[in-house]
């Protein structure tokens, strides 16, 4: 079948894939896109987390065909390219990143849990909250010290709602 | 809330704590790591796996696969050209299945295909007739007489005694205790994966995710029947390894289908049977005896480990080791008897993962550390203190301890800690449960526990432990710059940063780009042992100094002839100025450094000089237990551990935060369930590895008292912490429910009256990849 859908604000098209087929395959192998990790496939680990019309979605659990239409938005369209988001800075700075391959999944749950809290004028979330926010995303490099170090990082350089 | 202090340093020197040079594609997507990987017209592999524990093959008719659309390759044992078997220490294990079954999920078929989900339907397709064998599950039945042999020759794969003092010691206080160990995971999170390309002269490249080049070159080349020139391997992105990667995977396999087709073929394993694809930690049965005297002194320990090695031998004879060598703990002990026993049965082969062999042991000298000092009387903390081993002190193998080992310092600086604040009952998140509201704090009791480790770093028993770097100094753009080239796998511990930083300081050069790790210079060693930073930072800092010495001969500096007459960095001592005139061509060098020598264990009574350097930890940890429900919830790990040099401050505190995230999974959620042989949990559903909510801060004090044998004073400070977090959160766990814990990791049926059901039963087939039934019919081409 045929699916199409915006990726990253680009209309794109993707042809033969099988009805099986996951979003995150999609995204990965037929539109050049494998930021978006695959570290166990069914749900768990949160290394794929995508944004779906602005909801975080693991894009393993996302059939192909349930994309259709819909907006993407993975962790290669957080920035434009050769720049780097908030999030990102501040997981680079924090040491947040060791192998890395939690990385874009946490940086694009990160990035929804900052927009829907500091970045909607609310406090910036606390420490109880953060670990809430990440509890699907598995990391087995870091122990998560210096992630919650980044998340912190990030939340203090938003610019303060009036 | 305040936001941390975080310093952004690019271009950092030793012991400042610079970007990661892989940071920024990281952070964006844009690493390529080993399942990333992507040719135009590649095929998909696939593997068929036993789903018996032990089976004689009886029949096997590959047509069923070889008739489907899309399918290039079915290959079985057949079509292995060389070498049929492979193995770290012995090859004892078949590339493809060889007329009988030792484990559940051994390799018995491969195909190649134009689409993963048509390898994987291909491999459902092939026809294999099994006629199954009770197996052999349990290692200590595995050394009893008469017990059927996994392999020929028996079952014992090792057996390290170590003898010291009077092996008929007696003691005033004795106490004994027999202590279990479950099967842990690495679990890293990139799967097994990787690109093998077929090449025009015959031969293969090889993109992966390995531990150690080398060896797997040499044994992909063994089994292809190639010289190992013809099998050149790089690097692919590595999403963690923890030990994992030292054993093959994918890699011959991935080959076979390469060089059989003729395109290249990318294999990436589902996480289900990623734990099928790699060996676990061992899982282990122990007793220990200590013996004491009235006044708190240590007097004996009697021991016997006994480590199930599973199906294959992998690096069993070195995990034996360590467990016998390390296996009383960073304390003075007169008498020693230690017998540690590796094994083979029919359980999941095991090897390598985050301080093997220490690990095990830990947890039983430790729980038997705190059994000791209860029975007399005395603070844990202070009847460890009373025995702790330091600087000069002799192992029970006879080697003296000859760098610093401030095991009692360690222990007073988490003892002193402040302790954490009192729990919130107002807030559920602070609770065991958390949100689940399982409870607002009835029946939660606090609990405080201790553990202090001794690992050893790098290759032991006089293995030629070295590594090879070469060093480039040029002029980029008119300003010098620096390549580093080595073979050392960068595994997410920051390697390629350290590297950089060792550069940046001998060369005084800001430039400096570290090359892709391939084959085509020689071997760096495993990144495994904590060792990669102590000699291949050992050999990028010889080179460096080679490099210099080559400049100082072209400035006519009387110094050149001593390149060990190291002066502070060529900018210092040439000037910037000098240098760019110095460098009308290149300066190369390459090197290979070896750490200091090591020697055999005496097979009769296990003395040697068997390591070349030790490295300890000590944690305490405080848990909060809902005794009604079993929950654990870790409240707070303090931990203090000597690292010699902290080359680069951040990346040590990951690693010593995530060492310790694992050994908390250890102690309490992380086990592979294997019942007669079969894993009943292959998967991150089942098999529960700490989310951030089980991860609790962690307070670090970090001492830095330089070997004087070891690079820059380093210390390897990879496996440490993932040895005693692990008995300080179950003494913790003691501490608050007053249960005798004995077996990790602890399950919440042990800390109340529940009893464990006993599981499904096992598949009847494995067909990797997908774990639901199919309701699409499948045509990748409609």
């Amino acid at each position: 079948m045929r699916v199409t859908l915006t990726v990253n604000g680009s209309q794109r098209t993707a042809d033969d894939v099988w009805e099986g087929e996951s979003l995150l395959f999609v995204l990965r192998e037929r539109l050049a896109l494998p930021g978006s990790k695959n570290a166990c496939e069914q749900g768990e680990c949160g290394s794929c987390t995508v944004l779906l019309d602005d909801v975080p979605v693991c894009a393993c659990l996302v059939a192909a065909g349930q994309a259709a239409h819909r907006r993407v938005v993975t962790v290669e369209g957080l920035a434009p390219r050769g720049e780097l988001g908030p999030v990102q800075q501040a997981f680079l700075e924090a040491g947040a990143v060791q192998c890395g391959f939690c990385t874009p999944g946490l940086i694009v749950q990160v990035h929804d849990l900052l927009r829907r809290t500091a970045g909607a004028g609310l406090p910036p979330p606390g420490d109880a909250d953060i670990r809430e926010a990440l509890a699907g995303n598995l990391c087995r490099c870091t122990g998560y010290e210096k992630i919650l170090d980044a998340v912190r990082l990030a939340a203090s350089r938003l610019p303060v709602m009036p | 809330m305040t936001a941390p202090t975080i310093t952004s340093i690019r271009a950092g020197r030793i012991g400042d704590s610079p970007q990661r040079p892989d940071g920024r594609q990281k952070v964006t997507g844009e690493f390529a790591y080993s399942s990333d990987l992507w040719l135009d017209g590649m095929l998909w592999g696939a593997t068929l796996r036993s789903p018996h524990p032990r089976a004689r093959i009886t029949g096997l008719d590959i047509t069923g696969a070889v008739a489907m659309p899309g399918v290039f390759a079915v290959l079985t044992h057949e079509d292995v050209p060389g070498r049929e078997t492979y193995g770290l220490e012995r090859p004892d294990q078949p590339v493809l299945a060889i007329d009988q079954i030792r484990y559940q999920g051994e390799p018995v078929a491969l195909v190649a295909a134009d689409h993963p989900e048509t390898a994987r339907r291909a491999a459902g397709r092939i026809r294999v007739s099994y006629r199954e064998e009770p197996p052999l599950a349990d290692a200590r039945a595995a050394l009893a007489p008469g017990a059927p042999s996994v392999h020929p020759g028996g079952n014992l794969v090792r057996h390290v005694r170590v003898r010291r003092g009077d092996p008929d010691a007696r003691a005033a206080v004795v106490v004994t205790g027999e202590y279990e160990v479950g099967m842990q995971d690495q679990a890293f999170l990139g799967p097994e994966s990787g690109l093998a390309v077929p090449a025009a002269d015959g031969g293969v490249d090889l993109f992966v995710a390995t531990q150690w080049l080398h060896v797997d070159r040499d044994q992909v080349a063994a089994s292809l029947g190639l010289d190992p020139d013809l099998v050149r391997i790089t690097l692919g992105g590595v999403g963690g390894a923890f030990g994992a990667r030292e054993d093959l995977s994918m890699q011959i396999h991935a080959c076979l289908l390469a060089l059989h087709t003729g395109k290249p073929v990318k294999m990436s394993y589902s996480r289900e049977e990623s734990f099928f694809g790699h060996v676990h930690r061992h899982p282990a049965s122990m007793r220990y005896e200590h013996g004491c005297s009235a006044g708190g002194r240590l007097v004996y320990v009697k021991a016997d480990i006994v480590l199930d090695g599973g199906a294959y031998m992998s690096s069993s004879p070195a995990v034996a080791a360590n467990a016998a060598t390390l296996g009383i703990g960073p304390y003075e002990v007169p008498n020693v008897v230690m017998d540690s026993y590796a094994v083979y049965t029919n359980n999941p082969p095991c090897g390598a993962m985050r301080g093997f062999g220490a690990v095990q042991a830990c947890f039983g000298y430790e729980s038997q550390m705190d059994k000791m000092a209860a029975a007399l009387s005395m603070d844990p903390v202070e009847f460890r203190v009373r025995n702790a081993m330091r600087e000069g002190s002799v192992m029970p193998t006879g080697q003296v301890v000859d760098s610093a080992a401030p095991v009692a310092e360690l222990l007073r600086l988490v003892r002193d800690r402040p302790p954490p604040p009192a729990r919130d009952t107002g807030d559920l998140r602070s609770l065991p449960g958390g949100v689940s509201n399982t409870t607002h704090g009835e029946a939660v009791v606090r609990g405080v526990g201790y553990g202090v480790s001794i690992k050893n770093v790098g290759f032991s028993e006089g293995f030629d432990d070295y590594s090879t770097a070469r060093v480039r100094l040029e002029l980029t753009g008119g300003e010098p710059s620096a390549q580093v080239h080595t073979a050392a796998a960068e595994v997410g511990q920051g390697l390629v940063t350290v590297l950089e930083q060792i550069v940046r300081s001998e060369l005084g050069v800001e430039r400096v780009a570290v090359l892709p790790a391939d084959t085509t210079i020689g071997s760096a060693g495993s990144s495994s042992a904590s060792r990669q930073t102590y000699v291949t930072g050992g050999a990028v800092r010889a080179a460096c100094a080679e490099v210099r010495s080559q400049l100082l001969a072209r400035a006519g500096d009387p110094a050149a002839g001593s390149p060990g007459n190291r002066p502070p960095g060529l900018a210092g001592a040439a000037g910037l100025g000098d240098l760019v005139a110095l460098l009308g061509k290149p300066a190369e060098a390459t090197v290979t450094w070896r750490h200091r020598p090591t020697a055999p264990l005496d097979p009769g009574t296990g003395q040697g000089q068997a390591h070349v350097q030790y490295a300890f930890a000590a944690h305490r940890a405080v848990v909060d237990v809902d005794t009604e429900l079993g929950l654990v919830k870790v409240v707070e790990i303090a931990t203090a551990q000597d690292v010699g040099k902290a080359m680069n401050p951040q990346a040590v505190e990951g690693q010593i935060h995530g060492g310790i995230a694992q050994g908390l999974g250890l102690a309490v959620m992380e086990e592979i369930q294997v019942a007669g042989g079969v894993v009943r949990n292959p998967s991150f559903t089942d098999y529960l590895i700490p989310t951030i909510l089980d991860m609790p801060p962690v307070r670090l004090d970090m001492l830095e008292l330089a070997d004087p044998h070891a690079p820059y004073g380093l210390r390897g400070v990879g496996e440490p912490p993932a040895i005693s977090s692990t008995p300080a959160i179950v003494a913790a766990i003691r501490d608050a429910t007053g249960i005798p814990l004995t077996r990790i990791p602890v399950r919440p049926e042990h800390l109340t009256a529940t009893q464990p059901d006993e599981g499904p039963d096992p598949p009847s087939a494995m067909i990797m990849g997908r774990n639901a039934p199919h309701r699409v019919p499948f045509d990748p081409r409609s």
